[in-house]
């Protein structure tokens, strides 16, 4: 039996956290390298801004860009609001522990744990098929903020709740009535939390794929109204990989990943920034 | 002529009893000041008096609170009574927004928005309250910039801005050192000429420097009750004898 004096046992541990800690840095930077190295010099702004076509070498995703702005605009409007009002409710209102609380907390939880494929089906049985909106930006939209409804509602009553209890004693003790107490003090002081879950839930509704193919379609034009079909980044970059023929088509694939990883690591350091910068001033 | 009184107020936490049969007057203009020790439901009572335990989910009160001949539980508006009946708490808690804004916020959550007011009254409370020659010329900087004795001062110049009639405080210098609890125990004794003070104290000394009268609890009961040299001079319950001649507690 191999014993190891305290000294080495401590540096022994010390070596393996490091080790953890550098191969998660390690496989992070070799898939951005591996993308990045692959697709940045195939991006260009004639890339960005031009339209798509299936063959010849000029061709663009402006049109995915547009119904990936979209399809984030319109979930999150969606979403947010009903999230938001409703981890007030919970938090400021309900009774803590009461039936409909844990009610709809089993519910969001649930919701949460459905993988997400299940949602596109039945985005496109009860959106598409039975409202008749088609394959749309807007059954697909509808479709997403079911997706990230648990996500907005879980952070932001946590944000909620991480506000000092001390804060609503103070307004309620001028006599300040509770929606004014909650409007003028308690939001203001979340609102870092609740920016971060929505940015958050951006970078979710822009990841992901199949909900978004089966409700909103696939088409490679702008999108004239919401009732029409998109096809966003991600959904883009699961076609272009279903037929990788020729180098060109390579090259336009990793080109839209860069695209999708420059705009996440975008995304987390705007949460980074806004909620840095609500936290100052704030205080 | 007595500001409040509490008539046979009983207060149950669920099953516990925290608050038994508790009858006290509390006289206009004085400094009022609950003693006993810790979990005795001096601070309970406190809140009975503004109804913050209305926020506490499991409480039962019986009995009454009246203030200026009014039920508070029954005939009168909360947000009234808390404007009437202000509170400033254990540990400072000014809110997260500039000096000026901690002042003005109970007068704007009023619906009030007349520049001038706000300005005028922000400046009154903060020298009521003693601190405005020390803010002045950082009204627009936030309140958490200011020492721990500055934010409790603040919080006081806040409850102030409403007008109230009475001030209650919940161990308003626990949590300062003793050259900021000088400075507020010094602002008190201002205060008593205009406010009714009620103060939860647990050093018996503060409530020996400060209070006009002295009411002592002991596992929820009021025990005694009466001007403050009597109770720790000639205390006539056994218990209040123990207490303030440094027995126990």
């Amino acid at each position: 039996m191999l014993k190891l004096s305290r000294d080495n046992q401590d540096k022994l541990m010390l070596a393996a956290i490091w080790g953890a800690a550098a191969t998660t840095l390690l496989f992070l930077l070799w898939v951005v390298w591996h993308i990045l190295s692959n697709g940045l010099s195939h991006v260009s702004w004639e890339f960005i801004t031009g339209a798509y076509t299936r063959i010849g070498e000029a061709s663009g995703i402006w049109a995915m860009i547009v119904s990936t702005v979209y399809m984030v605009g319109l979930s999150l409007a969606f979403a947010a609001p009903i999230g938001i009002v409703t981890a007030i409710y919970l938090t400021e209102y309900a009774a803590p522990g009461s039936q409909v609380v844990k009610m709809i907390r089993f519910c969001t939880e649930s919701l949460a744990g459905i993988p997400s494929i299940v949602y596109g089906l039945f985005g496109m049985t009860f959106f598409v098929t039975t409202l008749g909106l088609g394959f749309s930006i807007l059954s697909g939209a509808l479709t997403l903020a079911m997706l990230i409804l648990p996500v907005i509602i879980r952070t932001t009553e946590e944000a909620l709740l991480a506000v000092p209890m001390s804060y609503r004693e103070g307004g309620y003790a001028l006599g300040s009535s509770k929606i004014y107490t909650i409007c003028r003090l308690v939001l203001p002081s979340a609102l870092p939390g609740i920016v971060t879950s929505i940015i958050l839930s951006t970078g979710r509704v822009i990841g992901e794929s199949a909900p978004v193919f089966l409700t909103a379609g696939m088409v490679t034009q702008i999108p004239e109204s919401v009732l029409e079909s998109g096809r966003t980044l991600t959904v883009h970059l699961y076609k272009l990989t279903q037929e990788l023929f020729t180098q060109h088509e390579w090259d336009q694939a990793y080109a839209t990943a860069t695209i999708l990883i420059v705009l996440v690591l975008m995304l987390n350091m705007a949460t980074k920034v806004i909620a840095a910068r609500l936290n100052k001033s704030s205080k | 002529m007595n500001k409040l009184e509490v008539n046979n107020l009983n207060l149950f936490y669920g099953e516990n009893h925290a608050l038994k049969n508790i009858s006290l007057a509390i006289p206009a203009r004085q400094v009022t000041a609950l003693i006993g020790p810790s979990g005795c439901g001096k601070s309970t009572l406190l809140r009975t008096l503004n109804r913050m335990n209305d926020l506490v989910s499991g409480v039962k009160i019986n009995g009454d609170v009246m203030f200026e001949g009014n039920n508070i539980y029954q005939d009168v508006d909360v947000k009234h009574l808390r404007m009437r009946v202000g509170m400033v708490f254990q540990k400072p808690n000014p809110f997260p927004m500039s000096i000026y804004e901690n002042v003005a916020f109970g007068l704007k959550a009023q619906g009030i928005k007349d520049k001038k007011v706000l300005d005028d009254t922000v400046e009154e409370s903060l020298r009521s309250a003693a601190l405005w020659d020390e803010v002045k010329d950082r009204l627009n900087t936030p309140a958490f910039g200011l020492s721990g004795g500055q934010q409790q001062r603040l919080c006081i110049a806040r409850t102030i801005a409403m007008k109230p009639e009475v001030i209650l405080m919940d161990e308003p210098t626990s949590a300062l050192d003793p050259i900021a609890t000088h400075k507020i125990e010094e602002l008190m004794d201002e205060l008593r000429k205009q406010f009714t003070i009620v103060i939860v104290t647990h050093s018996m000394n503060q409530a020996k420097r400060i209070s006009d009268k002295t009411a002592f609890f002991w596992m929820g009961e009021l025990v005694e009750h009466g001007e403050t040299t009597q109770i720790f001079n000639q205390p006539i319950d056994q218990r209040t004898r123990g207490y303030v001649s440094g027995e126990f507690g």
